[in-house]
Protein backbone atom coordinates (compact mmCIF):
# COMPACT_ATOMS: atom_id res chain seq x y z
CA UNK A 1 0.00 0.00 0.00
CA UNK A 2 3.42 2.58 0.30
CA UNK A 3 3.39 5.20 -2.19
CA UNK A 4 6.12 7.14 -3.81
CA UNK A 5 6.60 10.98 -4.54
CA UNK A 6 10.16 11.58 -5.91
CA UNK A 7 12.60 9.42 -4.08
CA UNK A 8 10.34 9.81 -0.69
CA UNK A 9 8.44 6.46 0.00
CA UNK A 10 5.16 6.74 2.21
CA UNK A 11 3.04 4.03 3.70
CA UNK A 12 -0.14 6.10 4.42
CA UNK A 13 -2.16 7.54 1.09
CA UNK A 14 -3.04 10.13 3.90
CA UNK A 15 -1.48 14.05 4.26
CA UNK A 16 -2.77 15.68 7.45
CA UNK A 17 -2.47 19.81 8.26
CA UNK A 18 -1.43 21.12 11.44
CA UNK A 19 -3.88 24.30 11.25
CA UNK A 20 -7.48 25.61 12.40
CA UNK A 21 -6.85 22.53 15.66
CA UNK A 22 -8.37 23.35 18.98
CA UNK A 23 -5.46 22.18 20.69
CA UNK A 24 -1.99 20.70 19.92
CA UNK A 25 -2.91 17.89 22.32
CA UNK A 26 -5.54 17.47 20.59
CA UNK A 27 -3.81 18.07 16.99
CA UNK A 28 -0.80 15.89 18.02
CA UNK A 29 -3.86 12.80 18.91
CA UNK A 30 -5.12 13.65 15.63
CA UNK A 31 -2.41 13.06 13.93
CA UNK A 32 -1.47 10.00 15.28
CA UNK A 33 -5.54 8.18 15.06
CA UNK A 34 -5.12 9.52 10.96
CA UNK A 35 -2.40 7.06 10.25
CA UNK A 36 -0.82 9.64 8.35
CA UNK A 37 2.95 9.34 7.44
CA UNK A 38 3.74 13.43 6.26
CA UNK A 39 2.74 16.50 8.09
CA UNK A 40 1.92 20.13 6.84
CA UNK A 41 2.91 23.10 8.10
CA UNK A 42 3.34 26.76 7.00
CA UNK A 43 6.15 29.23 7.19
CA UNK A 44 6.26 32.46 8.68
CA UNK A 45 7.79 35.44 10.19
CA UNK A 46 8.40 35.53 14.13
CA UNK A 47 7.04 37.62 16.11
CA UNK A 48 10.34 39.21 17.58
CA UNK A 49 8.00 40.03 21.26
CA UNK A 50 7.79 36.44 21.48
CA UNK A 51 9.74 35.03 24.22
CA UNK A 52 8.24 31.42 24.22
CA UNK A 53 10.57 29.73 21.40
CA UNK A 54 8.06 27.09 20.67
CA UNK A 55 7.12 26.33 17.16
CA UNK A 56 5.23 23.75 15.29
CA UNK A 57 8.29 21.56 15.19
CA UNK A 58 7.77 21.28 19.22
CA UNK A 59 4.72 19.32 18.31
CA UNK A 60 5.65 16.74 15.64
CA UNK A 61 7.75 13.69 16.17
CA UNK A 62 10.29 13.68 12.92
CA UNK A 63 11.19 10.72 13.48
CA UNK A 64 7.68 9.34 12.62
CA UNK A 65 6.63 11.87 10.30
CA UNK A 66 7.77 13.39 7.09
CA UNK A 67 7.11 17.27 6.86
CA UNK A 68 6.17 18.93 4.29
CA UNK A 69 5.93 22.81 4.48
CA UNK A 70 3.52 24.39 2.11
CA UNK A 71 4.37 28.35 0.70
CA UNK A 72 0.56 29.04 1.74
CA UNK A 73 -0.49 32.83 2.06
CA UNK A 74 1.65 33.72 -1.15
CA UNK A 75 0.55 35.33 -3.85
CA UNK A 76 3.60 35.63 -6.42
CA UNK A 77 5.91 32.72 -7.73
CA UNK A 78 8.94 35.38 -6.20
CA UNK A 79 7.40 35.17 -2.65
CA UNK A 80 6.51 31.06 -2.92
CA UNK A 81 10.05 30.62 -4.11
CA UNK A 82 11.78 32.20 -1.48
CA UNK A 83 9.06 31.07 1.21
CA UNK A 84 10.53 27.33 -0.29
CA UNK A 85 13.49 28.07 -0.05
CA UNK A 86 14.01 29.85 3.64
CA UNK A 87 11.43 26.31 4.26
CA UNK A 88 14.19 24.00 3.03
CA UNK A 89 16.62 25.43 5.09
CA UNK A 90 15.02 25.37 8.17
CA UNK A 91 13.63 22.39 7.98
CA UNK A 92 16.32 20.15 5.77
CA UNK A 93 13.84 18.89 3.21
CA UNK A 94 13.28 19.09 -0.28
CA UNK A 95 9.65 18.82 -0.33
CA UNK A 96 7.47 21.72 -0.99
CA UNK A 97 4.00 21.56 -1.06
CA UNK A 98 3.87 25.25 -3.65
CA UNK A 99 0.68 27.12 -3.32
CA UNK A 100 0.13 30.39 -4.74
CA UNK A 101 -3.07 32.30 -4.50
CA UNK A 102 -4.49 33.98 -6.97
CA UNK A 103 -7.71 35.32 -5.16
CA UNK A 104 -7.91 35.39 -1.28
CA UNK A 105 -11.93 34.60 -1.41
CA UNK A 106 -11.85 31.80 -3.21
CA UNK A 107 -8.05 30.91 -2.04
CA UNK A 108 -7.87 29.72 -6.22
CA UNK A 109 -4.63 28.94 -7.02
CA UNK A 110 -3.04 31.44 -9.43
CA UNK A 111 -1.61 28.95 -12.23
CA UNK A 112 0.44 31.30 -14.22
CA UNK A 113 2.61 31.98 -11.26
CA UNK A 114 1.98 28.00 -9.79
CA UNK A 115 3.79 26.98 -13.00
CA UNK A 116 6.93 29.70 -12.56
CA UNK A 117 7.30 28.97 -9.08
CA UNK A 118 7.29 25.08 -9.95
CA UNK A 119 9.75 25.35 -13.07
CA UNK A 120 12.45 28.01 -10.90
CA UNK A 121 11.89 25.08 -7.67
CA UNK A 122 12.47 22.10 -9.28
CA UNK A 123 15.62 23.62 -10.99
CA UNK A 124 16.77 24.84 -7.75
CA UNK A 125 16.75 20.81 -6.90
CA UNK A 126 13.09 20.96 -4.98
CA UNK A 127 10.78 17.85 -5.37
CA UNK A 128 7.64 19.74 -5.67
CA UNK A 129 4.21 19.04 -4.89
CA UNK A 130 1.83 21.74 -6.64
CA UNK A 131 -1.65 22.85 -5.42
CA UNK A 132 -3.56 23.46 -8.40
CA UNK A 133 -7.26 23.42 -9.79
CA UNK A 134 -8.79 20.79 -10.88
CA UNK A 135 -7.52 21.11 -14.58
CA UNK A 136 -6.16 18.99 -16.72
CA UNK A 137 -4.16 21.16 -19.07
CA UNK A 138 -2.67 23.02 -15.68
CA UNK A 139 -1.68 19.70 -14.29
CA UNK A 140 -0.24 18.85 -17.34
CA UNK A 141 1.99 21.95 -17.43
CA UNK A 142 3.64 21.28 -13.89
CA UNK A 143 4.06 17.52 -14.57
CA UNK A 144 6.17 19.42 -17.55
CA UNK A 145 8.00 21.14 -15.69
CA UNK A 146 9.20 18.59 -13.62
CA UNK A 147 6.54 18.69 -10.75
CA UNK A 148 7.03 14.71 -8.87
CA UNK A 149 3.67 15.23 -8.14
CA UNK A 150 0.21 17.16 -9.21
CA UNK A 151 -2.50 17.88 -6.36
CA UNK A 152 -5.80 19.45 -7.57
CA UNK A 153 -8.32 20.52 -5.68
CA UNK A 154 -11.42 18.75 -4.68
CA UNK A 155 -13.32 21.89 -3.48
CA UNK A 156 -12.32 25.28 -2.54
CA UNK A 157 -9.94 25.26 0.63
CA UNK A 158 -11.07 24.71 3.78
CA UNK A 159 -15.08 24.35 2.22
CA UNK A 160 -15.61 21.04 2.64
CA UNK A 161 -17.73 20.39 -0.08
CA UNK A 162 -16.12 17.39 -1.02
CA UNK A 163 -15.36 16.33 -4.68
CA UNK A 164 -16.98 18.64 -6.88
CA UNK A 165 -15.38 17.64 -10.43
CA UNK A 166 -15.14 13.80 -10.05
CA UNK A 167 -15.24 13.79 -13.93
CA UNK A 168 -11.90 16.27 -14.11
CA UNK A 169 -9.88 14.83 -11.58
CA UNK A 170 -10.05 11.18 -13.19
CA UNK A 171 -9.25 12.93 -16.17
CA UNK A 172 -6.29 14.57 -13.90
CA UNK A 173 -5.44 10.84 -12.95
CA UNK A 174 -5.70 9.29 -16.38
CA UNK A 175 -3.31 11.75 -17.65
CA UNK A 176 -0.80 11.91 -15.47
CA UNK A 177 2.45 10.36 -15.11
CA UNK A 178 3.25 11.39 -11.34
CA UNK A 179 0.96 10.58 -8.50
CA UNK A 180 -2.03 12.71 -8.61
CA UNK A 181 -2.98 13.97 -4.99
CA UNK A 182 -6.18 15.26 -4.02
CA UNK A 183 -6.08 18.35 -1.75
CA UNK A 184 -8.62 20.68 -0.39
CA UNK A 185 -12.05 20.42 0.02
CA UNK A 186 -12.65 16.98 1.72
CA UNK A 187 -15.19 17.58 4.17
CA UNK A 188 -15.95 13.75 5.96
CA UNK A 189 -15.19 10.60 5.11
CA UNK A 190 -17.00 9.53 2.51
CA UNK A 191 -15.81 12.60 0.60
CA UNK A 192 -12.37 10.97 1.01
CA UNK A 193 -13.56 7.58 -0.31
CA UNK A 194 -15.08 9.07 -2.98
CA UNK A 195 -11.21 10.27 -3.84
CA UNK A 196 -9.71 7.72 -3.41
CA UNK A 197 -12.16 5.65 -5.40
CA UNK A 198 -11.29 7.63 -8.52
CA UNK A 199 -7.83 6.12 -8.20
CA UNK A 200 -5.76 8.99 -7.34
CA UNK A 201 -2.85 8.32 -5.25
CA UNK A 202 -2.93 10.06 -1.94
CA UNK A 203 -5.11 12.90 0.04
CA UNK A 204 -4.13 15.93 1.84
CA UNK A 205 -6.73 17.37 4.41
CA UNK A 206 -6.69 19.91 7.07
CA UNK A 207 -10.01 21.14 7.95
CA UNK A 208 -12.01 18.57 7.40
CA UNK A 209 -10.40 16.80 10.49
CA UNK A 210 -9.10 19.95 12.24
CA UNK A 211 -13.04 21.77 12.37
CA UNK A 212 -14.67 18.27 12.75
CA UNK A 213 -16.71 18.21 16.33
CA UNK A 214 -14.78 15.52 17.17
CA UNK A 215 -11.11 15.60 15.64
CA UNK A 216 -9.37 12.83 16.93
CA UNK A 217 -12.59 10.67 16.23
CA UNK A 218 -12.87 12.28 12.49
CA UNK A 219 -9.27 11.36 12.12
CA UNK A 220 -9.87 7.58 12.65
CA UNK A 221 -13.04 8.15 10.01
CA UNK A 222 -10.54 9.50 7.21
CA UNK A 223 -7.69 6.53 8.01
CA UNK A 224 -10.24 4.28 7.48
CA UNK A 225 -12.17 6.12 4.76
CA UNK A 226 -8.70 6.38 2.37
CA UNK A 227 -7.81 2.69 3.13
CA UNK A 228 -11.20 1.72 2.08
CA UNK A 229 -11.63 3.93 -1.18
CA UNK A 230 -8.06 2.58 -2.20
CA UNK A 231 -9.11 -0.90 -1.95
CA UNK A 232 -12.73 -0.28 -3.74
CA UNK A 233 -10.47 1.52 -6.27
CA UNK A 234 -8.03 -1.71 -6.75
CA UNK A 235 -10.65 -3.77 -6.42
CA UNK A 236 -12.71 -2.74 -9.09
CA UNK A 237 -16.37 -1.47 -9.07
CA UNK A 238 -19.28 -3.38 -10.61
CA UNK A 239 -21.36 -1.74 -13.54
CA UNK A 240 -23.90 0.64 -12.77
CA UNK A 241 -27.37 -0.30 -14.03
CA UNK A 242 -30.43 1.54 -14.21
CA UNK A 243 -32.31 -2.09 -13.76
CA UNK A 244 -32.35 -4.28 -10.91
CA UNK A 245 -30.94 -7.57 -11.05
CA UNK A 246 -31.86 -10.03 -8.35
CA UNK A 247 -28.99 -11.69 -5.91
CA UNK A 248 -30.57 -15.09 -5.60
CA UNK A 249 -32.17 -17.96 -8.11
CA UNK A 250 -34.97 -16.67 -10.00
CA UNK A 251 -35.99 -20.45 -10.69
CA UNK A 252 -37.59 -22.77 -8.78
CA UNK A 253 -39.46 -20.53 -6.98
CA UNK A 254 -42.03 -22.34 -4.74
CA UNK A 255 -45.66 -22.26 -6.08
CA UNK A 256 -48.50 -20.77 -4.14
CA UNK A 257 -52.28 -20.90 -5.57
CA UNK A 258 -53.31 -17.61 -6.95
CA UNK A 259 -56.01 -16.37 -5.07
CA UNK B 1 22.66 57.83 12.78
CA UNK B 2 25.93 57.74 15.10
CA UNK B 3 28.79 56.21 14.41
CA UNK B 4 29.19 52.19 14.71
CA UNK B 5 25.08 52.31 14.43
CA UNK B 6 23.39 50.82 11.45
CA UNK B 7 19.93 50.58 10.85
CA UNK B 8 18.23 47.26 9.33
CA UNK B 9 14.69 45.93 8.87
CA UNK B 10 14.12 42.97 10.95
CA UNK B 11 10.61 41.15 9.89
CA UNK B 12 9.10 44.34 9.43
CA UNK B 13 10.49 46.87 11.81
CA UNK B 14 13.42 49.15 11.59
CA UNK B 15 16.08 48.07 14.15
CA UNK B 16 19.29 49.81 15.11
CA UNK B 17 21.86 47.27 15.99
CA UNK B 18 26.30 48.08 16.25
CA UNK B 19 27.96 48.07 13.08
CA UNK B 20 29.82 44.57 11.74
CA UNK B 21 26.96 42.48 13.61
CA UNK B 22 26.30 38.82 12.39
CA UNK B 23 23.04 37.81 12.06
CA UNK B 24 23.90 34.99 14.34
CA UNK B 25 24.01 37.65 16.53
CA UNK B 26 20.67 39.33 15.86
CA UNK B 27 19.26 35.68 16.36
CA UNK B 28 21.02 35.53 19.93
CA UNK B 29 19.90 39.49 21.12
CA UNK B 30 16.35 38.32 20.37
CA UNK B 31 17.19 34.68 21.88
CA UNK B 32 16.28 32.87 19.18
CA UNK B 33 17.89 29.64 18.78
CA UNK B 34 19.22 29.22 15.35
CA UNK B 35 17.64 25.54 15.28
CA UNK B 36 13.73 26.58 14.89
CA UNK B 37 14.40 29.30 12.57
CA UNK B 38 15.68 29.96 9.06
CA UNK B 39 17.01 33.66 8.22
CA UNK B 40 16.56 35.86 4.52
CA UNK B 41 19.17 38.63 4.27
CA UNK B 42 17.76 40.97 1.35
CA UNK B 43 15.75 38.02 -0.34
CA UNK B 44 18.21 35.28 -0.46
CA UNK B 45 18.50 32.65 2.48
CA UNK B 46 21.44 32.97 4.39
CA UNK B 47 22.71 29.37 4.99
CA UNK B 48 22.59 27.82 8.17
CA UNK B 49 26.73 27.55 8.51
CA UNK B 50 26.64 30.79 7.52
CA UNK B 51 25.00 32.82 9.96
CA UNK B 52 28.10 33.41 12.39
CA UNK B 53 30.34 35.23 9.28
CA UNK B 54 27.03 36.96 7.60
CA UNK B 55 27.23 40.61 8.36
CA UNK B 56 24.23 42.86 8.57
CA UNK B 57 24.82 46.41 6.29
CA UNK B 58 22.82 49.60 7.00
CA UNK B 59 19.52 48.72 4.90
CA UNK B 60 19.30 45.29 4.85
CA UNK B 61 16.22 43.72 5.33
CA UNK B 62 16.38 40.46 7.51
CA UNK B 63 13.33 38.02 7.44
CA UNK B 64 13.50 35.29 10.30
CA UNK B 65 10.83 32.81 9.63
CA UNK B 66 9.42 29.81 11.66
CA UNK B 67 7.55 26.59 11.09
CA UNK B 68 3.57 27.09 12.29
CA UNK B 69 0.15 25.87 11.64
CA UNK B 70 -0.78 25.34 8.46
CA UNK B 71 -2.35 22.85 5.95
Amino acid sequence: MTFKIGTHEFASRLIVGTGKYPSMEIMQAAHDASGASMITVAIRRINLDDRSGKTMLDFIDRKRYAILPNTAGCYTAKEAVLTAQLARELLETDLIKLEVIGDSRTLYPDTRETIAAAEELVKDGFTVLPYIADDPTACKHLEEVGCAAVMPLAAPIGSGLGVCNPYSIRIIKELATVPVIVDAGVGTASDAAIAMELGVDALLMNTGIAAAADPVAMATAMRHAVIAGRLAFEAGRMERRLYASASSPIQNLIAAPKT
Amino acid sequence: MSAGVITAIVNGEARELADGTTVAQVLEALQLPASGVAVAKNDRVVRRVALASERVENGDRIEIIKAVAGG
